[in-house]
């Protein structure tokens, strides 16, 4: 048995991504976690973007629940409207952008709008926020998700946040003009994409499940890459960090 | 001097009518004005079109309530929580009655109001190509840059007939200054035929007047000014409260069915005259401990010659 949960996993892997130097377009939930866990461990000189107008060279000094949290603005280096923070994302100022879903395909092609019909929906879900801003405007886009099968089937019924399409050069005929899915980040693995293809591929399956069934929970004949392997675990440093930042395991439990 | 201080409930009889287009919580999670939306459920508004970013659960309570016919959007929904589960089923089951959604993403519905703001019909985009949202939306339209090959989205303006916007504090003449995060609360002010502000306090004009850096709108565009302190909670306000996540999480609870939401409805906004009345129910304790619990002032700025 793991000493650790799949979303303290989630979180570490999350913050993995996060070079040192990057500004990363934060978002919601397990994402506002890993950036204070990359600011501490690998990455101090990271840039964190808050939709909501902020930038903060420096995490909360508390645990977030949403990013208009009164702790994420005292200390930020910019207290703004959201049009300029979005603009920055738009002129390619963030290196990676984290979004999460209901449902993504084999392409990374969000839903969080509809499932069904769009007319009459069988689930209305939020919607996009800022997720398709990120998704088409980011560098790289991190995703965080669930997986099972119903949220991973081979197409969504709904594009909220662009990802490669229908896979290939798609996101250049459509116009977009950068990015795309780089990492999905999952309860059971990490998932990137091929090259050229674009189709989603297993990189990494957590500790406490297998490759197979990560590919059983998936909805589609999912693709392992050639150098799959199981994640690394976080290391006692990480989870201190994070369990300093969620004592009370509002997002990781 | 006009002064434009008005009660909550006259100002929002006066300024919005039935049909009415009204931009709220547009600073995001804070500074939602649930005081507003709750005289306006109170009231009985209907056919009511709703624009904003991220509302967090105040348009999930008043589509609940029956107020609204369309909503111009980016996510509606409970921040911390998940799902709206009004909003679920006006769009799932037509409950209480079927509602119009024109799905935006929060820079495409920053960018409608923007233009509205700047006087243009539209402004360019390069967001949203090749999703769902920019193939089914009523407005917006591709085109290639004139000046360039690139592929755009235009947006197409919105003037709302009223922006709510809930400040820290104002003048009598319809002055604001707010602070934080500001999300799209300017191109909503400036993009709105008026605005109706409540705020947490009323100052004398010269507080306001000695740092207009902070003054969000002027105050041509200022229909209302309404002294409604605590008229954000649960959302938070820098400098007075905290965000009150459990109010968010009793609203989930208390919203799966339609018999439950209009429990809660009788308990938080029908049987509740006012806020100052809402507060009280809310409890003292409660309240206090919500409150900011240490000053971190700004330095002074000096404005002289």
């Amino acid at each position: 048995m793991a000493d650790y949960t799949p979303q303290e996993l989630m979180v570490v892997c999350a913050a993995r991504e996060i070079r040192d130097g990057e500004v990363v377009f934060v978002g919601m939930r397990l994402p506002l976690i890993a950036f204070a866990l990359a600011k501490r461990t690998h990455a101090p000189e990271a840039v964190g973007l808050f939709e909501n107008g902020l930038v903060r060279d420096t995490p909360s000094r508390e645990l977030l629940l949403t990013m208009g949290d009164a702790p994420n603005i005292l200390g930020a280096e910019w207290a703004t409207r959201t049009t300029a923070l979005m603009g920055l994302l738009a002129q390619g100022h963030a290196n990676l952008g984290f979004v999460g879903g209901a449902e993504v395909d084999r392409f990374g092609n969000l839903n969080t709008s509809y499932i069904g019909d769009r007319a009459h929906p069988a689930v209305k879900l939020p919607g996009s926020g800022g997720g398709a801003d990120i998704a088409s405007l980011a560098r790289r886009l991190a995703i965080i998700m669930a997986h099972d099968r119903k949220r991973f089937p081979a197409r969504v019924s709904y594009i909220t946040s662009p990802g490669w399409g229908e896979g290939g050069d798609w996101r250049v005929r459509v116009g977009l003009p950068r990015g795309g899915p780089a990492a999905v980040i999952t309860t059971l693995g990490v998932l990137g994409f091929a090259p050229e293809t674009h189709e989603m591929e297993l990189r990494s399956w957590h500790p406490f499940t297998t490759a197979d069934e990560v590919r059983a929970s998936t909805g589609w004949d999912l693709r392992i890459a050639p150098d799959v392997r199981e994640t690394p675990a976080p290391t006692a440093n990480e989870l201190r960090i994070i369990r300093e930042c969620d004592p009370q395991g509002f997002w990781t439990h | 001097m006009t002064t434009k201080l008005l009660p909550l409930d006259e100002a929002i009889r006066r300024f919005v009518p039935d049909g009415a287009s009204i931009a709220l919580g547009c600073a995001l999670e804070p500074l939602i004005p649930f005081a507003a939306g709750h005289e306006i459920i109170r009231q009985g508004k209907r056919d009511l079109t709703l624009i904003g970013p991220i509302s967090d659960i105040l348009f999930d309570e008043l589509i609940g309530a029956g107020c609204v016919s369309r909503v111009i959007a980016a996510w509606v929904g409970n921040v911390s929580e998940g799902l709206g589960y009004n909003n679920r089923r006006a769009a799932e089951r037509g409950q209480p009655h079927p509602i119009e959604i024109v799905d935006h993403s929060n820079y495409s519905v920053g960018l409608a109001l923007l233009a509205g703001a700047l006087g243009v019909p539209y402004i360019p985009m390069r967001s949203l190509l090749g999703s769902d949202i920019a193939r089914n939306h009523p407005d917006i339209r591709p085109a290639p840059s004139p000046f360039g090959s690139e592929a755009t989205l235009l947006v197409p303006a919105l003037h709302p007939d009223v922006a709510i916007l809930h400040v820290q504090r104002a003048d009598v003449e319809g002055r604001a200054h707010v602070w934080g995060g500001l999300g799209i609360c300017e191109e909503a002010a400036l993009a709105a035929r008026g605005v109706i502000y409540t705020a947490e306090e009323i100052v004398p004009a010269e507080t306001i007047l000695s740092d207009p850096n902070r003054v969000l709108a002027p105050a041509m565009k200022t229909f209302a000014v309404v002294h409604v302190p605590g008229g954000a909670h649960p959302s938070p306000v820098q400098g007075y409260y905290n965000r009150d996540h459990a109010a968010y999480a009793e609203y989930h609870e208390h919203s799966r069915s339609p018999e439950d939401f209009a429990a809660w409805l009788q308990e938080w906004v029908l049987g509740v005259p006012d806020r100052a009345a809402y507060l009280g129910r809310l409890g003292a304790e409660r309240w206090q401990s919500l409150a900011a619990r240490e000053p971190r002032l700004a330095a002074p700025v000096d404005y002289g010659y």
